[in-house]
């Protein structure tokens, strides 16, 4: 099964997951500092900022995309309980 | 006075808000012992009337009764919302129907609460942010972000030729007196600082925010949207906001990150791991830590202290597949504080199951606070090499509060391993 190597680079920690994991399954395990509250991509508390690798994350849904906007999020933005990672190497950090 | 008579504050502007002097408990969490006002306002100009906020649906007949008795609802040009919690917007749908001129004014991160609360779409209304006016003619409203005061969508809003600031909740208090003024109503002291304590304390970062936005202010009246409009000595209002906004206590830590340890015992067992655990994060430099038993405690001033504290570790037995009483009595008593910008732990001593460890872990971070090292688990009597793992406990926790810790590749399946149990698994 394909990898990906993501970064917490709040905690200093890489984690090789399989391809098609989702940030929300990773980060909480790993005691990174993306915190969460509704989990199912409507709230916006867990938007994290990628330092690097957005093209290793699957593209943003439609749902995703609208709760972003409506957050004034960023264009590095994501939310971690939605974006999913594909394969590559992808650094991200809570914001 | 007649009894719903709208009250002029300066000239071109009133109060057209209500009066609920029966209500005793507010929003389940606050209790209100001589009720509450909705606040609402009308601010006239020479090309139209703006309208500040609603009250509660159930008193919208009075709030309209007092705003016809100053403007027409054909001269309503604006609706600012300052806050969009129902108490304030009960009567806006209504509002909306009689004044469909009129343009919707609210704060950026409103929007998606706009619409929750409309259910609709399909909404005309204009997102605003600090520095944004709308004018009204020969008068201007300008508009101060100020979000989570006390949800995201707050808003101050600014009458600046009246020096008037009509506030939202900041400031507020539950307290009801139809004589309405500060210097006129009874002593409504304990309520102003009650409110703050239960509704603004866990924003407190955001409340040093919003004060640097007001404090320049040429302050002639503040206007909340509950309990009595300030027009003595406004400015006290806003220094006392900055005194509650400084930390509690006192730290005399001074650089040292401050770890305390809370914990439950019934044998000993767990006080003996929570001694480790504290033991081991002293070994690391800058770290203060303290061990406290909950038994010998109350909750609120360990709430106090978890407010100071950068983290928090818990020691709890697990009792017929439960972490125990007291350690969920502050668990759940600290939506009064913020602290999800801290670090937690779990640890305990069990006869024969010892979920309570991850039940606490699992709460930690329901409560949005880190929990990067793994909670160590018991089975009755910890042997040397067991508090050896509580004292790594404690080092590691304190090598995170430091930022000392080495940087480092793992795989997913070992994660696995450690968090099987998780709610995100």
């Amino acid at each position: 099964m394909p990898k990906a190597n993501v970064t917490f680079e709040d905690i200093g920690i890489t984690v090789t997951v399989p391809a098609g994991t989702r940030l929300i399954e990773v980060s909480e395990r790993v005691g990174a500092g993306i915190t969460y509250s509704c989990r199912e991509g409507e709230c916006g508390t867990c938007i994290m900022k990628i330092v690097s690798g957005m093209e290793n994350l699957a593209q943003r849904s439609v749902l995703e995309d609208k709760v972003l906007q409506e957050n004034m999020a960023g264009r590095n933005n994501r939310l971690a309980c939605q974006a999913q990672v594909l394969g590559g190497e992808i650094v991200v950090r809570p914001g | 006075m007649k009894a719903d008579a709208a009250v002029p504050l300066a000239p071109g502007v009133h109060w057209v808000g209500a009066l609920d002097p029966n209500l005793r408990e507010f929003d389940v969490i606050l209790k209100t012992a001589n009720g509450t006002t909705y606040n609402a306002y009308c601010v006239r100009g020479s090309a139209g009337v703006a309208v500040i906020d609603t009250v509660k649906a159930e008193y919208a007949d009075t709030f309209f009764e007092r705003l016809q008795q100053v403007a027409r609802y054909d001269e309503i040009i604006a609706i600012v919302l300052n806050h969009l919690e129902p108490d304030h917007t009960g009567a806006l749908p209504e509002l909306m129907r009689r004044a469909p001129q009129a343009r919707l004014y609210i704060s950026v991160k409103a929007q998606m609460m706009l619409k929750g609360l409309l259910k609709s779409d399909e909404l005309a209304y204009t997102p605003v942010n600090t520095g944004d006016t709308i004018s009204l003619g020969d008068r201007t409203l300008r508009f101060l972000n100020t979000p989570y005061l006390h949800w995201p969508d707050t808003q101050c809003t600014w009458l600046e030729d009246a020096g008037m600031l009509f506030s939202g909740d900041v400031f507020g208090c539950h307290f009801c007196d139809a004589r309405l003024f500060n210097d006129r109503v009874g002593d409504f002291r304990f309520s102003f600082e009650y409110y703050y304590a239960h509704i603004m304390r866990p924003f407190r970062e955001y409340v040093r925010d919003a004060l640097d936005l007001i404090e320049p202010l040429d302050l002639k009246l503040i206007a909340p949207a509950h309990g009595p409009i300030l027009r003595d000595a406004p400015r006290a209002y806003v220094q006392r906001y900055r005194q509650l906004a400084a930390p509690q206590l006192h730290n005399e830590a001074h650089r040292d990150k401050t770890l305390i340890v809370f914990y439950i015992s019934a044998y000993g067992n767990t006080a003996r791991m929570a001694q480790a655990v504290r033991d081991g994060a002293e070994e690391i430099d800058g770290v203060r830590a303290s061990l406290y038993d909950l038994q010998g405690g109350e909750v609120t001033p360990f709430v106090d202290l978890i407010e100071e504290a950068d983290a928090i570790a818990f020691g709890t037995p697990t009792i017929n597949g439960d972490a125990v009483k007291p350690i969920w009595d502050l668990l759940s008593s600290l939506a009064v504080v913020k602290v999800s910008d801290k670090l937690g732990a779990a640890f305990g001593s069990y006869g024969w199951s010892g979920e309570g460890v991850n039940m606490v872990e699992d709460r930690l971070r329901g409560l949005k606070l880190r929990v990067p090292v793994k909670g160590v688990r018991v089975k009755l009597i910890p042997t040397e090499d067991e508090l050896e793992s509580c004292r790594e406990l404690g080092r590691d926790l304190a090598r995170h509060l430091t930022g000392r810790v080495a940087r480092r590749v793992i795989d997913m399946s070992e994660l696995l391993k450690e968090h099987p149990t998780h709610a995100q698994g």
